[in-house]
């Protein structure tokens, strides 16, 4: 009823209304293994995620929010706990109390970012949407999600290859990026991570492997979120349906139709 | 209680007795639970009881989410992170505050347009409608409040856009505006205080819950029919209503199930659905979002808020009437409050003999215009202020106020409403026949 009437909404402002959509670049829709109720994180694709994230965009960019431990979390990438120690050892994390730097341990967070300009990444999956429309309705949000994934996909991807100089610094044309001009410099090409087992690392594998470890990053609960959704859900609909026989019963007697329908 | 007659509690056994000549505590909750409540109540009634429980849980989850937040500006944001990361639970706390935020204003706006529909506001519920008003005042405050305190972008940005009305206010307005945050801009004394009354107005809301309960318990419940409940002998009231419990609360808990099984799928599968990206960035001083869009239940007031520009004319004549001391920026936030006022004063501005919509039918089309300007005004809202949008906004504006101050006072005299059944038993009987009256 609600998408019937927004949608006749639509069409009849369609022919006044020109087009808002420019100024945001155009996004593609993925499918994520873990969209939907009953979706869930590809554990293997989180890891083969955590290693571009590694050997790729942590050169520049921080992800401050995550401590090392939730790498070994269930539902998530999942890592044994010798390898989440092994993990965080290779980063030298800052220490107030020694006033020095020492080997991470699995309570530490990830580094912030090491460029300036260069934005955490920890909650990056949720800070940008990839659809909106149609005319700001949402509706796209509702049916494919709220598109954080997709956006980063899309800007890993939708280079065109183009550079410009503006004020000392060097732009790269991105048809994804609003506006059509970014100052990260292309990080990912086919091929450049080698996974382990063997996996598709073309450009694309590679920029939705580290667009579904940013997802887990920003969301590391989800699988427990949606798990509580299932019972609960399921809960309430039983809950629901007591309640409405419980109130017809007690309602039974006042209306009057289904008394005489007894009684005869 | 005064009004409608009916049973009371009499207190049996000599500890009852004796409690009951000191505090008449179970008299009070008995009347309040066994009020006769008119048979005849649709299911647009539910709403009332999703209202007392989103302030429940929106008390309830707010104050263990106090316990693990920091009303800081260099720790606030972290601190929302450690909940979603670190504390137990903590994810669905915030969650279903998040989100209970957003069933709260949409369950008012049920109740709000059940009541203008169904003429709950008129006499004898004057009073019943103006706490109400307070309490919807009080929540928008609250949920203003509130949005501020994770202190992303759209929290900081919100702020000083909203905090930015007041100073919008002649001669005291910049004065003002500083004393309300604390300092020349929204900054850590602003941070600190909103924490402060966002855990304040709640309670404050629960007080005025407590009145408007009050208030139509005195009255008795208005229903479909607009038809008063017989008051003559306490025979004749049972013939049109039935107690509250356990009839309607039965009744009330099938509407809440429902409307929590939906509510709990959106906590747990889409929960940033009704939320803003921008606000999983931390707030930056220096850095203007390109959209400022607050909260979806702020909107329509918001487009009207920015309908009013120094080209439309009736802000041009306020201008010129006031010497220029009301100028457009003003204009707007007058619209903008002036927008609920008038809904507030409903109860004098509607003259019509006949109180529910079912029986006016010229009535029931202007009512069902202004549902849909309401969502044309909150679409408005979301998008950037520049046409068409500003246009529409305009429009949707000048019938929102069209609809209270000149439709609803001119249609009570032009139309010819229809008769309402003579009493609730016979609207009720009507719909479920009539039955023998149960022996008990």
């Amino acid at each position: 009823m609600m998408r019937k009437f927004a949608i006749t909404l639509a069409s009849a402002l369609m022919l006044a209304t020109p087009s808002v959509a420019s100024e945001t670049g155009h996004i593609e829709d993925v499918a994520f293994p873990w969209e939907g109720p009953f979706g869930s994180f590809d554990q293997f694709q989180l890891q083969r995620g955590l290693q571009v994230f590694t050997e790729v965009c942590s050169a520049c960019h921080g992800l401050r929010y995550v401590p090392f431990r939730e790498l070994g979390d269930e539902g998530g990438v999942g890592l044994p706990v010798e390898q989440v120690r092994a993990y965080a050892a290779q980063f030298d994390i800052y220490d107030p109390e020694l006033d020095d730097t020492r080997p991470g341990i699995p309570s530490d967070h990830f580094p912030t970012s090491a460029l300036d300009n260069a934005p955490d990444l920890s909650l990056m999956a949720k800070a940008r949407k990839g659809f909106s429309g149609p005319y700001g309705l949402g509706i796209n949000q509702f049916l494919r999600g709220i598109g954080g994934p997709e956006y980063i996909v899309a800007i890993l991807t939708s280079y065109t290859g183009e550079e410009k100089e503006e004020a000392g610094t060097t732009l790269y044309g991105n048809s994804a990026f609003p506006g059509g001009w970014i100052a990260m410099p292309p990080p990912l090409e086919d091929g450049l991570v080698t996974y382990d087992p063997e996996h598709a690392n073309d450009l694309h594998h590679e920029a939705m492997d580290v667009a579904a470890f940013l997802t887990w990053a920003s969301e590391p609960k989800m699988m427990a979120r949606k798990h509580v959704g299932f019972v609960g859900v399921g809960f309430l609909i039983i809950l629901s349906a007591l309640l409405y026989l419980t109130n017809k019963r007690i309602w039974a007697p006042y209306k009057g139709r289904k008394i005489t329908a007894k009684k005869a | 209680m005064a009004g409608i007659p009916h049973d009371h509690y009499e207190p049996k056994s000599g500890f009852e007795k004796w409690l009951h000549n000191r505090l008449p505590v179970v008299s009070l909750l008995y009347d309040t639970l066994m009020i006769p409540t008119p048979r005849n109540l649709n299911w647009w009634w539910i709403w009332g009881i999703v209202l007392a429980f989103c302030l429940v849980l929106q008390i309830a989850t707010g104050i263990v989410l106090a316990m693990h937040y920091t009303p800081h500006v260099d720790l606030a944001f972290a601190s929302v992170e450690h909940i979603m990361r670190d504390v137990n639970g903590g994810y669905m706390l915030r969650y279903m505050h998040a989100n209970g935020a957003t069933l709260f204003f949409l369950a008012v706006y049920i109740h709000i347009f059940r009541g203008l529909f169904y003429g709950s506001y008129k006499s004898p519920r004057e009073v019943t409608w103006i706490v109400g008003m307070l309490i919807y005042l009080a929540m928008m405050a609250t949920g203003f409040l509130g949005y501020v305190l994770p202190w992303g972008q759209m929290s900081f940005w919100g702020a000083t856009v909203i905090t930015g009305l007041f100073g919008a206010i002649p001669f005291i307005g910049p004065d003002l505006q500083t004393w309300l945050l604390g300092g020349p801009a929204v900054d850590n004394a602003t941070l600190n205080r909103f924490f402060s009354l966002h855990y304040l107005l709640p309670f404050v809301i629960a007080a005025l819950v407590v009145v408007h309960i009050w208030a139509f318990h005195t009255t008795g419940n208005n229903n479909p029919t607009g038809v008063e409940v017989r008051r003559g002998s306490k025979a004749e009231a049972e013939k049109d209503t039935l107690p509250f419990w356990p009839y309607f609360v039965i009744k009330d808990l099938v509407g809440l199930a429902i409307v929590l099984t939906v509510f709990f799928a959106v906590v747990t599968y889409m929960p940033n659905y009704f939320g803003e990206p921008d606000n999983y960035i931390e707030a930056n001083p220096l850095k203007t979002p390109t959209h400022i869009v607050p909260e979806w239940y702020y909107l329509p007031f918001y487009a009207i808020l920015r309908a009013f520009t120094s080209d439309v004319w009736v802000v041009q004549i306020a201008g010129v009437l006031t010497g220029g001391i009301i100028d457009a920026k003003f204009f707007g936030v007058l619209a903008m409050f002036g927008s609920i006022f008038v809904m507030a004063l409903v109860p004098w501005l509607d003259t019509s003999s006949v109180r529910s919509g079912r029986y006016r039918p010229m009535f029931r089309w202007w009512f069902y215009l202004l549902v849909i300007d309401f969502v044309v005004l909150m679409w408005c809202g979301s998008q950037p202020a520049e046409p068409p949008y500003s246009t529409i906004s305009l429009i949707g504006a000048a019938y929102w106020f069209a609809y209270f101050l000149v439709i609803l006072p001119i249609l009570g005299v032009i139309e010819k409403p229809q008769t309402p059944p003579a009493t609730i038993e016979d609207d009720f009987n009507a719909h479920y026949g009539a039955g023998e009256t149960p022996a008990e």
